[in-house]
């Protein structure tokens, strides 16, 4: 039998340097802390799989990476990562939900704390876990216990008038990513305006307009990323 | 002892997973074989008295303090689908994680430590109610009613069914729930002189096959 | 044989009468009991007993005990290399309410034996509707092998028949085990059948089964359990070299309507197949696509 006493700390209860629970204990990296967790939310076809993608082929050659998606119904998103072969299929995993992808990243988390930790189990230490929620609302936020970080997707054709609405995603997200703005001429997003109602509702949070899919268009994401890993390197386990 | 626990352990909000899981319901729905009120409260009722009543007695079992390895393997034994006993042991090491920032105890970290990739969940839940400090019988409640709350909540989802006549299935069954919950128990109390044989083992051909039949589906709202 | 010219004996007899001597034919009539007062229905039922042995003599297999009483009709059939062949003749329409019937058969170090039935077994009710019994005890020593292969059980209307086949393995010995069971003769609703299946190995359990079917088992005919399938049945392999070669879970029979079937490995050295169907023929397909016997 495999013990794993050695996982579990003096009380006998195992928590995550940040509050998240974990059962098997996840590999450390250099300097003691597991791989940063960053969530990615945002409505259905704003773009997050398209910015989960971008940010693999851009980090992978520097960060041990991993992705969590959180398919509504298909593997779908799962199986475009493996597809366009961002990253080793051993480095994606699909989670269900119950056809309620918010219960899955906010208020039962438990399918997904176990996925990240599995892949950090098997894989060993990792740098980054991309958890990309399934496409849901406006509404829809990752619990802190899950993730370090989130990026809220939201994009330009969806209606330049969801900045101002605000909502959970777009005020409290660590980065919002306002997706699609080669699209603004052609729906008439009006792109200023946008980026005052987002400073507006989220004060020093930062936002970053962008089109992940044009070249060079996911380097701010993927700079804020690399800003947080420091950050997290940083901080005392 | 606080009775009040059973409550926060048998809340469908008690974050162990259980929210993507149908119990089944999915592919019964997908078979055609549930399409309303009335098949969900038969399909629920089979359930009940079949994997629930099992559930039930090995959690009783557990939450009596009798080994909870050998109920593993008991449970193993009365779970002839890979796929419920893979998807069981998934929700066994998420409830596991839940209780023990729940109901911190000793005897829930041995079983996470010699069962890293998770106990099956009817065992778990009945060390849980230990820990919590439930009575076996409370345990079998937990685990009896955990068996049609899924598939009830998964329904209203997949078939749009109306919320209050599907809640109504639950009360409907409650006499069975009462009735399993006490069967359970009563066998539990059997376990310590007769060994693991003592617990119901009673088995659902089509749960089996189904669960066999919707691991192989690639589009799926729920993991089991 | 028939049942009315069965005496009832004036005093209880023994539940079961273990036969002395291994024979081939019925030996002494079955043996009823009575019970309590002389008020109550006198007869409640046959009890009785059939034992097989089946040892290893040299590079073939023997049978030194082959005894049965009651409705058991015990015969030997040709031997099929080093396996010996039983054939269990029902000499009447048993189990009736109220019957307690008991098979024991054991296979010795590296023996190995083949027990079949002649005929279906119905559960009828008879003449009490006190339940019946039908027990098989099954036992399977190191390096032996025993196939169990009986014909269907038919559950009757109004029969009320509990049934359990208790097997035991040496860690080595073999097993394969073919059951059907029918829920009604043709157009009627069966009776109560509740059955149990247990199988251990080297004294931990590799299965525990037990089912329910007819009037009073909750939910027996729903969308969970059976939904409207009369037919059910199952082959059960348990053999060490699973060990090295695991199955995958298979499905066979896409129709619902027509049966389906599913192998599933179990969490021990074996593999259970089980099938669900609308009448016997229908599931006797499937189980021989999943694993044909011959």
């Amino acid at each position: 039998m495999h013990l794993h006493h050695s996982d579990t700390s003096p009380d006998g209860h195992t928590h995550g340097p940040n509050g998240s629970g974990g059962s098997g204990g996840s590999p450390q990296r250099p300097g003691g802390r597991r791989a940063l967790r960053v969530g990615l939310g945002g409505p259905v076809g704003s773009g997050k799989t398209a910015t989960v993608a971008a940010l693999c082929r851009t980090l992978r050659g520097e960060l041990s990476i991993a992705v969590v998606t959180n398919d509504i119904y298909t593997r779908e998103d799962a199986e475009f990562l493996l597809r366009e072969a961002v990253l080793p299929a051993e480095r994606i995993t699909a989670v269900q939900t119950g056809a309620c992808p918010h219960t899955a990243i906010r208020d039962d988390i438990s399918a997904n704390l176990e996925a990240v930790e599995d892949l950090e189990e098997r894989l060993g230490p990792l740098d980054v876990i991309l958890v990309e929620s399934g496409g849901d609302n406006l509404t829809a936020t990752f619990s802190k216990g899950l993730v370090d970080a989130q990026i809220f997707v939201i994009d330009v054709a969806g209606g330049d008038d969801i900045p101002r609405k605000g909502g959970p995603g777009v005020t409290t997200s660590d980065l919002l990513v306002i997706n699609k703005t080669d699209l603004a001429p052609h729906v008439g997003a009006d792109l200023e305006a946008m980026a005052r109602d987002a400073k507006a509702q989220r004060g020093d949070l930062p936002t970053v307009l962008t089109a992940v899919k044009s070249t060079g268009g996911i380097t701010p994401v993927a700079g804020w990323i690399r800003e947080r890993l420091t950050a997290w390197t940083a901080c005392p386990a | 002892m606080n009775r009040a626990a059973l409550l926060v352990l048998a809340d469908g909000r008690f974050p162990a997973g259980g929210h993507a899981h149908s119990g089944g319901a999915e592919e019964a729905i997908t078979a055609g074989r549930v399409r309303d009120v009335a098949d969900l409260r038969e399909f629920c009722r089979g359930r009940l008295h079949t994997s629930g009543l099992v559930a039930a007695g090995l959690a009783a079992a557990a939450a009596t303090g009798y080994d909870p390895l050998l109920l593993d393997e008991a449970a193993d034994a009365r779970t002839a689908a890979p796929a419920l006993r893979r998807t069981s042991r998934r929700l066994g090491r998420q409830l596991l994680r839940a209780a023990r920032a729940t109901w911190p105890c000793a005897e829930l970290d041995d079983l996470a430590a010699t069962r890293p990739g998770g106990a099956h969940q009817s065992v778990v839940l009945g060390l849980t109610a230990r820990g919590a400090g439930l009575l076996p019988v409370d345990a079998a409640y937990a685990a009896a009613y955990e068996s049609i709350s899924g598939p009830v909540a998964a329904a209203v989802r997949l078939l749009r069914l109306d919320p209050f006549d599907a809640t109504a299935v639950l009360a409907h069954l409650a006499a069975d729930i009462d009735h399993v919950a006490a069967q359970a128990a009563e066998a539990a109390q059997h376990v310590h002189t007769d060994g693991v044989a003592a617990l119901p083992a009673a088995s659902a051909p089509l749960l089996d096959l189904t669960a066999e039949q919707h691991a192989t589906r690639p589009a799926r709202l729920f993991a089991s | 044989m028939s049942r009315a010219a069965v005496p009832s004996p004036p005093t209880p007899a023994p539940a079961s009468t273990p036969a002395s001597t291994p024979a081939s034919t019925p030996t002494s009539a079955s043996t009823p009991t009575e019970r309590a007062t002389p008020t109550e229905r006198a007869v409640v039922g046959v009890h009785a007993t059939a034992r097989i042995r089946a040892a290893r003599a040299g590079g073939t297999t023997v049978v030194p005990v082959l005894s049965g009483d009651g409705p058991f009709d015990l015969r030997r059939g040709r031997a099929h290399g080093d396996q010996a062949r039983v054939c269990v003749l029902g000499t009447m329409t048993a189990p009736l309410g109220g019957d307690r019937l008991h098979i024991e058969a054991t296979a010795d170090h590296a023996a190995h034996l083949r027990i079949t039935t002649a005929a279906a077994t119905i559960a009828l009710r008879g003449p009490t509707t006190a339940h019946a019994t039908y027990d098989v005890h099954l036992r399977v020593a190191e390096h032996a092998s025993l196939h169990w292969l009986p014909q269907p059980l038919i559950s009757a209307a109004r029969s009320n028949l509990r049934q359990s086949c208790t097997i035991d393995l040496a860690p080595t010995a073999r097993l394969l085990l073919r059951e059907e069971i029918v829920l009604g003769r043709s157009g009627e609703p069966p009776g109560r059948l509740s059955t149990r299946l247990s199988v251990r190995r080297d004294g931990r359990p590799v299965l525990e089964q037990q089912t329910g079917y007819g009037p009073g088992a909750p939910g027996w005919d729903g969308p969970a359990v059976l939904a409207g399938h009369r037919a059910v049945g199952q082959i059960l392999i348990v053999d060490p070299a699973l060990d090295r070669h695991p199955p995958r879970a298979r499905l066979f029979g896409d129709n619902p309507a027509t049966g389906q079937a599913v192998l599933t490995p179990l969490a021990g050295p074996a593999l259970l197949i089980t099938a669900l169907a609308p009448d016997t023929m229908r599931l006797r397909r499937l189980l021989d696509a999943a694993h044909p016997i011959p």
